[in-house]
Parts: structure tokens; sequence; C-alpha cells
């Protein structure tokens, strides 16, 4: 996944093209974290001004989903589903591989700055779980093995981007 | 066998789950087959049929009718393709046969669903060659009232978790007088288990368009909102393409139909928490703002979005209209039993052999679900519990497997049908984390609203924890009944009022799995 540095005209980019909508802020959210993949402290401000609110309300609707974070992730997100049908099918013993494997718990970004681990409840692939999502893709019945060759090629991508 | 004419189409889904486990590995795979053909058959990527287990499903189209193999993986096309798959050879071990003859199909009552899964789902033409926008045509020429009183008369009752009467939802907004209104579809599907709006939106989505138009008329609402869970981003993808097809075609816009009434549609995505799938907190939400659960009334169709009349409904509901409207309320209440009119969308989740969607009649039992469809569990071990309705709904044991599958039914045993997700569990579960889990869930997704789902929820989980290490177990299991006492009397809604029903659920008909030191068994 790729995404862009915020710049305070980046920022004004994605005001200007939602402010006008009834319930604008999480279009807005949205814009924003699609483009770089979080929603940066410097963008509160300005999306407060034009929203007429204050900092501290954008930031409690930012802080209130789980969808939004205020971080930078790794170069790929992985969401691991950690909801019932899942659990039934063996999610936590996957929860627990990939935790060791990635040496991360959740919410964090492995060392080489490859995978940042999310937790997710429900990705509507309940049939046939243990589910994941990396980006926009899903993965159904991913067993340890299978998610050992997931993370590997995310791994070793960075590798390949960074060597 | 071969069939007389050549085979002109193959079905490759385009669905998450058929995705899931590679179904665009097979198509890329067969495109490049087809390449080298003179003659090649169209590659069409359809939806899914919502028989999961069979997934990746290919379909053959021949003479005969169409063929099903599944499921496949990209190693086993050489060999389907040898034993003449593009024929529509029949005898190949994963070949099932015609598609409408497979038992788990064959054996369902699907109104909402009966077109999920053939065609292409952003194909109009397709849509409208299997009976699409026909009840959107009927509405158009019958006043507001008249479309009212036919979804009264379905009998047709919320399918989010509530069932509430639709008729009357919609009578009391188009009561409200003038001015503007809205239609908000719930395609929050927070549910684990659950998957059907999923399947109506990714594979169907003309349906949920032409059900919210005909809602618009119906109330005189002349915009409308899906809120769709963040989590579905192929939903997200396929409804925005449906949307502007639907707007060129003039099914959406300034003139519906030529009717002269206005509806337009937007798609808004929510953003990973469980209580905006509440009707209130979705319209906060919408609105922009933290997703608090809002003290009714003033009801959502006297005060919803930005204040105004406003019809919320789940994609089931709306999706159950058109049909209505096409066939009369006649023929959906003619399904059902009791108060429980139309169909139940089933939806067999966990660990389970048969994964899938069942749409059925209300009334048959919960066992015949997951015995006759369901076929018991993956693992093959003895299944142990079932939870049904999500994750506010409770582990039912053995017993309670004869229950009929209708709201009043699953009510009297301290149950819920919910949205229809039916989870199964093997005896590998342990219960004792089943209940922390319904505790912690609640923690993480409360609005906050309220003392005891914020923190008896985080106090739930402490006490369960303390119950499993053997600390003084029986004041603790006191404890944790006071607790859940608490929640269900002072909660403000579903999430703190109903996770003790889990809970509840465990202790009552799986306490030896709370017992101290159950959770190191094995
Ligand atoms: C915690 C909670 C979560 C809910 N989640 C959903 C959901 O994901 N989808 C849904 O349609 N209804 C959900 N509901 C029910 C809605 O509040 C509401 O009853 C429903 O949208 C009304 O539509 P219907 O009458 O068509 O069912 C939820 C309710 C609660 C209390
Ligand atoms: S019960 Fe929980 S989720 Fe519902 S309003 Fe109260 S705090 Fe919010
Ligand atoms: S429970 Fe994991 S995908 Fe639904």
């Amino acid at each position: 996944m790729t995404f862009t540095s915020p710049t305070d005209a980046r920022v004004q980019q994605h005001i200007a093209a939602h402010r006008e909508r009834p319930g604008a802020l999480l279009p807005l959210l949205h814009a924003l974290q699609d483009d770089f993949g979080f929603i940066p402290e410097s963008a509160l401000a300005p999306i407060a001004g034009a929203l007429s609110q204050t900092v501290a309300e954008v930031a409690g609707v930012v802080s209130f989903y789980h969808h939004f974070r205020r971080t930078p992730p790794g170069d790929a997100v992985l969401q691991l589903c950690r909801a019932e049908a899942c659990q039934a099918a063996g999610a936590r013993a996957l929860e627990a591989h990939v935790k060791q494997r990635l040496g991360v718990d959740y919410h964090q970004t492995s060392a080489d700055g490859a995978v940042t681990l999310e937790p997710v409840y429900c990705l509507g692939n309940c049939a046939c779980g243990p589910s994941v999502r990396i980006g926009d893709r899903v993965y159904g019945r991913v067993s340890p093995e299978r998610a050992d060759q997931l993370l590997d090629d995310l791994q070793t991508q960075v590798v390949e981007v960074r060597g | 066998m071969m069939s007389g004419k050549a085979m002109t189409r193959i079905y490759v889904p385009s669905e998450t789950t058929a995705l899931s486990l590679g179904a665009d590995e097979i198509a890329s795979d067969i495109s490049a087959v087809l390449a080298s053909l003179e003659q090649p058959p169209e590659l069409v990527r359809n939806g899914s049929r919502g028989l999961f287990w069979l997934e990746p499903m290919i379909e053959v189209e021949t003479g005969a009718g169409r063929i099903a193999y599944g499921p496949v993986t990209p190693e086993d096309l050489p060999g389907l393709l040898e034993a003449g798959l593009l024929e529509g050879a029949q005898d190949h071990p994963l070949c099932l046969g015609p598609t409408e003859e497979i038992p788990y199909l064959a054996q369902q009552q699907r109104l909402t669903f009966s077109r999920i899964g053939v065609a292409d789902p952003l194909s109009l033409s397709a849509y409208e060659a299997g009976g699409g926008f026909a009840g959107l045509r009927r509405a158009v020429a019958l006043s507001p009232q008249a479309i009212v009183q036919q979804v009264t008369e379905s009998g047709l009752r919320g399918r989010g978790g509530a069932a509430f009467p639709t008729g009357i939802k919609w009578q009391t907004v188009l009561d409200a007088g003038a001015g503007q209104k809205y239609i908000v579809c719930n395609a929050d599907e927070g549910d684990s288990g659950t998957f059907a709006d999923r399947l109506v939106m990714e594979c169907d989505p003309y349906l949920l368009i032409e059900g919210m138009v005909i809602a618009g008329l119906a109330v005189g609402a002349t915009e409308g909102y899906i809120y769709l869970r963040s989590e579905y981003p192929l939903a997200l993808h396929r409804l925005n393409a449906a949307i502007e097809r639907a707007v060129e075609a003039g099914y959406l816009g300034a003139d519906v139909c030529g009717s002269g009434r206005a509806f337009a549609l937007e798609v808004r995505l929510g953003a990973g928490a469980y209580i905006c799938g509440e009707e209130t907190a979705l319209l906060d939400s919408l609105e922009g703002k933290r997703g608090m659960v809002r003290v009714k009334p003033p009801l959502p169709a006297i005060e919803g979005f930005l204040g105004r009349p406003t019809v919320v409904n789940n994609v089931l509901s709306l999706a159950a209209v058109p049909y209505i409207l096409e066939r009369g309320p006649e023929a959906y209440a003619a399904c059902g039993q009791g108060r429980s009119r139309g169909t139940l969308t089933a939806q067999l989740a966990g660990n389970v052999e048969r994964g899938g969607l069942v749409e059925l009649a209300f009334g048959v039992t919960l066992r015949q679900l997951i015995e006759d469809f369901g076929g018991g569990t993956l693992s093959g071990r003895p299944l142990k519990a079932v939870q049904v309705g999500g994750p506010l709904g409770a582990y039912l044991p053995e017993s309670l497997w004869d229950t009929p599958l209708d709201y009043e039914a699953f009510a009297e045993v301290g149950a819920m049908l919910g949205h229809g997700g039916v989870v199964l569990f093997d005896d590998s579960v342990d219960m004792g984390e089943q209940a922390r889990f319904a505790m912690e869930f609640c923690a993480v997704e409360s609005c906050g609203k309220c003392t005891p789902c914020r923190i008896g929820s985080t106090r739930g989980v402490e006490v369960i924890d303390r119950i499993r290490a053997g600390e003084s177990p029986e004041a603790n299991l006191e404890l944790l009944e006071d607790l859940c006492t608490t929640m269900i009397d002072g909660s403000l809604c579903a999430m703190g009022g109903m996770t003790p029903f889990p809970v509840q659920s465990v202790t009552r008909h799986f306490a030896d799995d709370l017992a101290p030191g159950a959770a190191r068994r094995d």
C-alpha cells in the first residue's frame, strides 16, 4: 500500500472537497485516512475551523471510531477477525500465531515496518473463517500456515522496496 | 454425458467469500484458457449463490441448464478442463450437477434472494430480465398510502433485529407531514455470523436500490443514505457502481421512472463501531458525530436524520419490499407462521460443515437448520453450542435446538433470532472464554453513555477472570449475576441490556466451563 505524506495543502484539498456535504466529518476523515494512512494531528485544527467545531470535538470523533488511526501504520495493515464465528473456526490460535510471528500486539507495527496488526469484529466472511483482511482483500480459512505465506509476501515486499 | 448445444457462458463468482477462497485466481486461469479458443464462451463474473462451502463454485451454461462445480482450486482446473468442464461434462468428482438441483439450494424458499448469484450483479438488463424493477413500476402507479398499505398487509417485520413492523414505521413517517424526509438503510451488519446484507449489496445491488426508492415514494422522501460498514469494501464499490447506472437508466434521480418524483441515493461509510448499527447512534454517525445512542422518544420516524422524519430500515427489510409490491402482500404473507410472516434469512457460520445462506419460511426448527442444511460441525467433532442472533444472542445447548425459528418462539426461551446469524461451536470450545468475550466486546464497543454498560462490562471481564482463576468462585458468580441484572435494568440500549444474555446462557447451560480450572483443562 502506498500512502501520501500529509501536507497542509493536501489536507485543505480534502476539506474543500467535503465541507459542504451534510455530515461532512466522517467522509472527510475517511478521505484523509485513505490518502495518508492515518489522521494527522495537524489536520484537526483546519478541519475544526472549516466545520465550525472545536478541535476537541473533532478529536473526540476521531478517537470514537476504531477505524481511524492517529499514527502512521506500517506498509500494510493486517486486520484479523476476532469475532465469534471466526473464534469457532480457530481464530484464537491464529491470533496467537500472528502476534508471535510479528512480535507485536494489536495496534502495533512489526519491527521491520512491514505490517500493522489490527483487530476487526467481523468481515462478513463468517462461513469460511478464520478471516483476515489486507488492504481491500479478504482471505478465508486462514490457517497459521496460510498466514505465514501471506506475511512472507508482505515482509519480503518491504525488503525489495527498501533494499 | 454431452449436452446437445454448445456451452455459451462460464460463471466464476466475484463476491467476498468466493474471492477470499481464490475465485480471482481461477477466473484468470480460465480466461487464459479461453483466450486460446476459437469461439470462446463468455466468462461472466456473477455473484455467489450463498453456498459458501462450495466456493469457489464455477457454473457452466449448457443446453440443459447450468451445471455447477465446486469447491474449485486452481490446482483442480487442469483436471476439470480435461474432463470436459467447458462442455458441462458431469463425471468429474467436483461436479455438483445442475445448480438448481443442489439440495441445499433446491430446499430453500428464495423470495428476497431469488436472483442472488445468478448474473453479473451490475447488469441492469439481467436484473430487469429477472423481474427487477417490476415492484417499483407498480409502486409508481400507486398512492403513497397504498404502498404503505401493501407493506403493512404483508406482515413484514424489520430484519435488523428488533422485528418492528415495517408498515407501521412507514406510516408514521408518511403521516409526519410535508417537508424533507429521509430513507436510511442500515447496512452496518455488525453481528458476527451474518453476511446476508453483504450478499444483497454485492450480488444484487439493484434490489436494495429498488426497495429504497419504493420506500421514498411511499413516505414522500427524496433522499436516501446507505450507511455501510467500512469492513465491506467490495459492497461499497458495487453499490456506488450500481447507483451510477441506476441514475443513468432513470431509476434514480430527478424523475424516477417518469413519475415526476425524485429520489437521490448516497452511500456513507461507517468507521468500525458496532454501536453504530443501533439506529439512533447510526443517525448521529451519519451526521458526522460520535455514534452515541439517543434517548427515544423522539423516534427516528419523527425526528431522525438532521432532525427530520426518517425511515431507518435494515438492508433485508428494504430488499423484501420489491417482491411484496410485485407479487402482492398476500404472496409474502403466505409464507411463515404466527406473527412471523415471509421468509427468514438464516446464515450458517462458524464451525460448520456447510456454511452459507439459507432463506426459508419461518417455522423450521434450529435443529433442522443446523443438521439438514449445516451438516453439523466442520471439524467433525460433536456440536456443543449454537449462538443465534449475533454477539448479544444466547448460546443454546442441545436441549433448545428444537425451538422453531420464529421471533416469538425464540423470545420464549430467552433467545433471539436477531439478524439470523447462526454460529456453530464444537466441543473444543471453552464456554467460559465465550462468556468473557461477550463482556470484553461490550467494553470495547459501548458508546459510553450509561455506566452499567461502560463500567459493568469491564467489571464483568474481571469477575469472570477471577471465577476462572478459582478466586472465591461462589461469591464472584453471585457478583456476576448482580452485574448482569444491573446491566439489563440500567442500560439505554440492547448493547448493555443484552450482553448479559450470552453470559447468563453460559452460567446456566454450560456452568462446568466456568468452574475454576476449566480454562486449563485438556
Ligand atoms: C447494539 C445494536 C446493534 C445493532 N446493529 C444493527 C445492524 O448492524 N444492522 C441493523 O439493521 N440493525 C441493527 N440494530 C437494530 C437497529 O437499531 C434498528 O432496529 C434497525 O435498523 C431497524 O430496521 P428494521 O426495522 O428494518 O430492522 C442494532 C441494534 C443495537 C441495539
Ligand atoms: S447500553 Fe451501552 S451502548 Fe447502549 S446507550 Fe448505554 S452505554 Fe451506549
Ligand atoms: S466472524 Fe469473522 S468474518 Fe464474521
